[in-house]
C-alpha cells in the first residue's frame, strides 16, 4: 500500500492548511452568504432567505456608513505615515547613541508588549478630563484653567484616539528600521560623504534605498493587523460622543452585537475585509519591489 | 572667533539637542506605563483629587490584594479570568508553534509552484479584522456549543496565530544553513532525525520567540474574545478589564492594578526574545 500521494511539502503545510480552512475561510463563507439574507439573531430560520444584494445597496446608500468607512481610511493614512516617520526618526536618533543601546531598544519595544485594549484604557485614563494626566498637567502648568474635554469633543477625541494609535505601533517601524541600519554597510555612505554628499542627499540616495525593504516588512506586519484600532476605540470612546469617532469596526459591532442585524454587519464586515487585504497586499508587493531593488544595487 | 571652533561648537550643539530629543521621547514612551503603576498604588481620593497631587503622599498594595482575594471592587474574579488567559494562550502557543514548525519548514526548506501565492494567502488569512471573524464564529460556535469555552478560543487564536509564527519560523530555518541537514543526511540520518537533531536545535531560540509571539498575541486578543465568551468559565482577563467600566464611575484604582497584572508577563517575556524577533522577521528582508 502507497503512503501518501500528496508530495511532503504539501504534508507540512496541510495542519495550517485545514486550521485556517475551518476557522477563517470556512467562518468567511457562512458570512459571505449571511450578507445576502436579513439574518437577525433573534430569527434564526431568517438566515435561509435570500435577499439579493439588498443589504449592500442599503449600506452604499447610507451616509453613517460612509462618514465611518472615510474616517476609518484618514484614520490609518495618518496614523501609518507619522508612525512611519517619527519611528524614522527615532530609529536614527537610537542609531547615532553609542552608549546604553540595548537599554534603548528595550525601551523602544515597551509599547509593543501591551495590549491594544490596554493602551486604550491607558489613553482613556491620561485624557479623561477630570482626572487625567494631560489636562492635570496642562492645568498644574497653568496653561489651561477648564478642563479641556478631550474624549467629549468629536475631533479633540480622534486626536486623542490617533495619539493612542502611534504611541502603540510607532515601536514597530523604530525597531525594523534600527535593524536596517545595524546591518547597514557603511562604505557607501562614507564614499558619499568623501564625494561631497550633503547630509541630506547620503541620507535619501544612500541609506534610505537600503531601509525600505525594512520599512515595507514593518509596514506590511502593521497592516496584518489595523483592525487592531478596533480594541483602542471601543474602550476610549466606543464610537461615540454621537457617533463621532465611529469606525468601520465599531459599527459593525453595534449593528451585530447592539442591534442583532447579522446580515446587515456581514456585508459591512465584507467592507471592512477587502480594505484590509487591500492594504496588506499593497504592502507585500511593495516589499517585493524594494527587496528586488536592494538586490541588484548590491 | 575661527572658523573651526564656531564649527565645533555647532557640531556640539546640535549633538545635544539630538540627545535631548531622544531622551523626551524616550520618556514619552514610558510614561504612560510609570503613570498607571503609579496610579494603582494611590488610593482613589488621591487619584481623584483636585488640584492634582503630584508627589504620592501614601503607597499601598491593597488594590492587588483586594484584586485576588476576589472581595470588594464588586468582586470582580480576577483570579479565574487569570487563569483562563493562560490556559488558552499556553495551549494555543503550543498547537500554533507544532502547525508552524511544519508549514515553516516547507516554506524555507522545499521549492514548489505558487510558492509565493501559497505564502501571501496565508498571510491574507491574519488580514481580517478580529471583529469582521467574529461574527460568523460566534454563529457557527453557537451551533456547536463552543461558545464560552477554553476550547473555543484556543482553536481560535490558533488560527490567528499559525500565519505568522509561519513567517517567523520560515525566517529562522532560512538562516540555518541546508549544507548541515544535507551532511548528516549523508552520514545516514533520515530526513526526519536530521531535521530534530541538527535543524531544530539551531533553529530553537527563533522557535522560542515565535512562541512567545503567539502567546503574546491570545495574551492580549479583545475583539474575538469579547463576543466569544460570556462567563468566568473562559473569559480572558482584556475581556475582564472592561468588568471595571460596567458602571457609570470607572475604578481607576482598581483597573490599573489589573493592567499591571497584565503588562508583567508580556513585559518579561518580551524582554527575553527582542533580539531574536526582529532578525527572525527582517531574514527575508536582503535575501528575500
Amino acid at each position: 500500500m502507497k503512503a501518501s500521494r500528496l508530495p511532503p511539502h504539501m504534508m507540512l503545510l496541510l495542519p495550517a492548511v485545514i486550521v485556517l480552512a475551518a476557522v477563517v475561510v470556512l467562518p468567511l463563507l457562512l458570512s459571505l452568504w449571511s450578507s445576502f439574507t436579513p439574518f437577525r439573531l433573534t430569527k434564526p430560520e431568517s438566515v435561509y432567505q435570500f435577499i439579493g444584494i439588498r443589504n449592500y445597496q442599503r449600506i452604499f446608500g447610507d451616509m453613517d456608513f460612509w462618514i465611518a468607512f472615510g474616517r476609518t481610511v484618514l484614520l490609518l493614512t495618518v496614523a501609518l505615515n507619522l508612525e512611519m516617520l517619527i519611528g524614522l526618526g527615532l530609529a536614527l536618533l537610537v542609531d547615532r547613541q553609542t552608549r546604553g543601546q540595548r537599554l534603548l531598544r528595550t525601551i523602544l519595544m515597551f509599547p509593543m508588549m501591551f495590549s491594544p485594549i490596554l493602551v486604550g484604557f491607558q489613553f482613556k485614563f491620561m485624557f479623561n478630563d477630570n482626572v487625567g494626566l494631560v489636562n492635570n498637567a496642562l492645568q498644574s502648568l497653568g496653561l489651561t484653567d477648564k478642563a479641556i474635554p478631550w474624549l467629549i469633543d468629536g475631533k479633540l477625541a480622534f486626536l486623542a484616539i490617533a495619539a493612542a494609535e502611534i504611541w502603540s505601533s510607532t515601536a514597530v517601524f523604530a525597531i525594523f528600521i534600527l535593524a536596517g541600519l545595524m546591518a547597514m554597510p557603511r562604505d557607501p555612505q562614507e564614499a558619499a560623504r568623501v564625494d561631497g554628499c550633503t547630509p541630506w542627499q547620503t541620507f535619501r540616495y544612500v541609506t534610505w534605498p537600503f531601509l525600505m525593504p525594512f520599512a515595507f516588512i514593518a509596514m506590511t506586519i502593521r497592516s496584518l493587523d489595523v483592525a487592531r484600532a478596533y480594541d483602542i476605540i471601543k474602550i476610549m470612546t466606543d464610537g461615540g460622543p454621537a457617533g463621532r469617532t465611529e469606525v468601520l469596526w465599531t459599527l459593525i459591532a453595534r449593528t451585530a452585537y447592539s442591534d442583532a442585524r447579522m446580515g446587515m454587519a456581514n456585508a459591512m464586515a465584507y467592507v471592512a475585509i477587502l480594505l484590509s487585504v487591500a492594504f496588506t497586499a499593497y504592502f507585500f508587493s511593495q516589499l517585493g519591489k524594494a527587496r528586488a531593488q536592494v538586490a541588484g544595487d548590491w | 572667533m575661527d572658523a573651526n571652533a564656531s564649527a565645533r561648537l555647532k557640531k556640539r550643539g546640535s549633538a545635544w539637542a539630538l540627545n535631548i530629543a531622544l531622551f523626551i521621547s524616550m520618556l514619552i514612551i514610558c510614561l504612560p506605563g510609570l503613570w498607571i503603576v503609579l496610579n494603582s498604588l494611590r488610593p482613589t481620593v488621591e487619584i481623584m483629587a483636585k488640584p492634582p497631587v503630584w508627589i504620592p503622599r501614601e503607597l499601598s498594595f491593597d488594590a492587588y490584594v483586594d484584586m485576588f482575594s476576589g472581595v470588594g471592587q464588586g468582586g470582580i474574579p480576577v483570579i479565574e479570568y487569570f487563569r483562563n488567559s493562560v490556559i488558552i494562550a499556553v495551549t494555543s502557543t503550543i498547537i500554533s508553534l507544532a502547525i508552524g514548525m511544519s508549514g515553516g519548514y516547507a516554506f524555507a526548506r522545499y521549492r514548489f509552484k505558487g510558492k509565493s501565492a501559497w505564502f501571501l494567502g496565508l498571510m491574507l488569512t491574519r488580514t481580517v479584522p478580529g471583529i469582521a471573524l467574529s461574527l460568523p464564529l460566534f454563529f457557527l460556535y453557537a451551533k456547536v456549543g463552543l461558545i464560552d469555552t477554553h476550547a473555543g478560543m484556543i482553536i481560535a487564536y490558533t488560527a490567528l496565530n499559525v500565519p505568522f509564527t509561519i513567517w517567523l519560523i520560515d525566517g529562522f530555518f532560512r538562516q540555518v544553513p541546508r549544507d548541515l541537514a544535507e551532511a548528516a543526511q549523508i552520514d545516514g540520518c533520515t530526513r526526519w532525525q536530521a531535521f530534530w537533531q541538527v535543524e531544530f536545535p539551531l533553529a530553537r531560540p527563533g522557535i522560542a520567540s515565535a512562541g512567545i509571539f503567539a502567546f503574546l498575541t491570545s495574551w492580549n486578543e479583545f475583539a474575538l474574545a469579547s463576543q466569544l465568551t460570556r462567563s468566568t468559565d473562559s473569559k480572558t482577563l482584556p475581556v475582564g478589564l472592561l468588568d471595571y467600566t460596567a458602571e457609570f464611575t470607572i475604578d481607576w484604582r482598581g483597573m490599573c492594578a489589573l493592567a499591571v497584572v497584565m503588562i508583567i508577563p508580556a513585559l518579561l517575556l518580551t524582554y527575553a526574545v527582542q533580539k531574536h524577533l526582529v532578525s527572525g522577521l527582517t531574514s527575508g528582508a536582503i535575501k528575500g
